[in-house]
């Protein structure tokens, strides 16, 4: 298995001076194509926002991000824009869907981002959200579809653009627990695969079972790294 | 590799913004209605000020000699004659003839008085004279002939035909022809048009009689010749053009009508940047964790600039042509019950309302723009 990613001593700290409060302190760990990777702990342990360091979003203090032997953060705005559209697929936790648009135009969403033409990209579209299983809502809007099918949708929009890495932000949150389950359980068997890297952000020990390895954080901190499920942790 | 202007994006803009009909359909409301103010403001405004310079269009004359202290056409300070003789005498006149104006009142057959204008036309070239529908323009010359012009107001002197006697300051009058010309008078009273002789002897008048000389130059480029000796014999004298700006300058600068109209103007297009911009800020806010959630997918601060002005500009073209298409059909509606309705669109009211429009688009833009160039696609994550 290749490196999809790897981060290095990853710092952050919101605030300055007396209120300055170190949210993520010297974290390192690398992510593999083909594994599924969760990033676990409390709130406030800085899951999310060494999420938002490795994935383009938000800007380290100190530390790099290694994609393909490059720091991405010694790139410019532009080119971090590229990697997280060609390269990252989101599913944020509360999916983020456009509710005005319809199920297909939201997952063309990143094609059309990418100067796919607009019918083009619908098709595409299309195809994925088959491949989520929704192949016959496309025209729905969004809040037609239950909790679920919403995830589904906000997982089609993710994997729209073929990422190498995909990120998925407590993908569980909003879900009951068979519902949880059997979309992450979706995920290992259709959406990840050699290529790909699946990191999901989570504290919900109910899907702990499909993790490929689980870091746990605490205080900004990584305190371990566990191949497999919950009992390791 | 980089991406330049997608269209793509574009139709998403559009998308969100035509689907949510509440929102949009209030954008469109505020600015349309402020297009509607400021174009049925304008254009009245505009009706107004042709109106004002009605006699002057009708009649014609290339140049007019007047009082320097004449400022409208209602208001004329009658010149001695000696004026008319001198004008005539001027190098590059081809010729010079007298204009009477003046309010009479007319006595109906049914006893009733209504005020009218009394146009004195040159007897020997009865220059300026309106075009006739019905009558001989001979017959002006005919005993208390005098014509009618055909408008809005024509029917205050009872519809008269062809034959319809009336007093004029105890005179008798006739109508001889029923005329048409081609902007009605600002006052609401009818217009009366009859020989300058006729007119002098018929209507109490002062010691001098000649309102205006409407003078026809050998050729346009004698007019400053001409303009310079008249000046030198204390007058003034003004092209048609000049003449129809200093009453329209008067009307602007000299009553309340041109400061009201600009406050009504700005109130107008106050009232519409503020409800816009609130509805376009409103609609923005509720987007905001969406453009976010564009940002963290990859779409570059350029493109959400794009749909915003893209969404801000098809709104405001949008209401504008709305806006004008309800001012116009208001104006048409109006002019069948009202013939000579006062107000007219023109290309500058159109431009105005046009600039005020993308005004509010900027603005209301560019507050949306400044949120969401703001907002972190980290504060999507954190919820």
């Amino acid at each position: 298995m290749g490196t999809a990613l790897q981060a290095v001593a990853l710092t952050k700290w919101f605030g300055e001076g007396d209120a300055r409060t170190l949210a993520v302190n010297r974290v390192s760990f690398e992510a593999s194509f083909g594994e599924i990777l969760y990033i676990v702990g409390p709130s406030g342990s800085g899951k999310t926002t060494l999420l938002s360091m490795i994935s383009g979003i938000l800007r380290p203090n100190e530390g790099q991000v290694l994609v393909e032997g490059r720091d991405l953060w010694n790139q410019s705005d532009d080119a971090i824009a590229e990697f997280r559209l060609g390269k990252v697929g989101f599913v944020f936790q509360d999916y983020h869907l456009f509710p005005r648009l319809s199920t297909a135009e939201n997952v063309a969403i990143p094609l059309i981002l990418k100067q796919v033409p607009w019918d083009q990209a619908l098709t595409r579209a299309r195809a994925f959200l088959e491949v989520v299983g929704l192949a016959d809502k496309g025209l729905l809007p969004p809040l037609k579809l239950s909790g679920g099918e919403q995830q589904r949708v906000a997982i089609a929009r993710a994997i729209a653009s073929e990422p190498d890495i995909l990120i998925f932000d407590e993908p569980t949150a909003s879900l009951d627990g068979d519902t949880g389950r059997k979309i992450v359980s979706f995920v290992k068997e259709h959406i990840l695969n050699a290529q790909r890297c699946i990191i999901i952000v989570t504290h919900d020990s109910r899907i702990f079972e499909y993790a490929d390895r689980i870091m746990n954080m605490e205080d900004g901190r990584l305190t371990g790294i566990a191949n497999g499920g919950l009992h390791e942790i | 590799m980089s991406r330049a202007a997608v269209p793509g994006i574009l139709k998403i803009a559009f998308k969100l913004l035509v689907n949510d009909r509440g929102k949009f359909a209030a954008l469109l409301v505020g600015i349309l209605f402020a297009v509607f103010l400021m174009i049925m403001m304008t254009s009245m405004f505009a009706g107004i000020l042709k109106r004002s310079s009605a006699t002057v269009l009708n009649v014609g004359a290339r140049v007019w000699i007047m009082d320097p202290a004449v400022n409208n056409v209602a208001s004329s300070i009658p010149m001695p004659d000696y004026v008319l003789d001198a004008a005539r005498s001027i190098p590059g006149v081809k010729y010079a003839v007298p204009l009477y104006s003046s309010v009479a009142l007319v006595k109906l057959r049914g006893g009733t008085y209504q005020a009218a204008t009394v146009i004195g036309l040159d007897d020997a070239s009865l220059y300026g004279r309106p075009q006739l529908l019905q009558g001989n323009i001979q017959d002006i010359y005919g005993e208390n002939a005098f014509l009618v012009v055909k408008d809005a107001e024509f029917s205050k002197l009872g519809n008269p035909g062809l034959g319809s006697e009336f007093e004029i300051n105890d005179h008798r009058g006739k109508i001889v022809g029923i005329a048409h010309v081609a902007t009605s008078g600002l006052f609401g009273i009818p217009t009366l048009y009859t020989t300058y002789s006729r007119a002098v002897s018929y209507i109490p008048s002062m010691r001098f009689t000649a309102a205006f000389i409407l003078v026809e130059p050998k050729s346009t480029a004698d007019i400053p010749r001409i303009q310079q000796a008249v000046a030198r014999l204390g007058y003034q004298a003004l092209t048609e053009e000049q003449f129809v700006q200093k009453v329209s300058d008067f009307y602007i600068y000299q009553t309340g009508l041109g400061t009201n109209v600009l406050l009504m103007t700005i109130i107008s297009f106050a009232v519409g940047l503020s409800i816009s911009a609130q509805t376009f800020y409103t609609f923005i806010l509720e987007n905001l964790e969406k453009f976010g959630a564009l940002k963290a997918i990859g779409a570059k601060g350029r493109e959400l600039v794009q749909m915003i002005l893209f969404q801000a500009a098809f709104t405001a073209l949008t209401a504008y042509g709305l806006g004008v298409g309800l001012a116009t059909l208001l104006m048409t509606v109006a002019r069948l019950r009202l013939p000579d309705y006062a107000a007219e669109i023109t290309y500058l009211n159109l431009a105005l309302a046009f600039v005020m429009v993308l005004i509010i688009a900027a603005i209301s833009s560019l507050i949306g723009i400044r949120k969401v160039i703001r907002i972190e696609p980290f504060d999507i994550f954190r919820g």
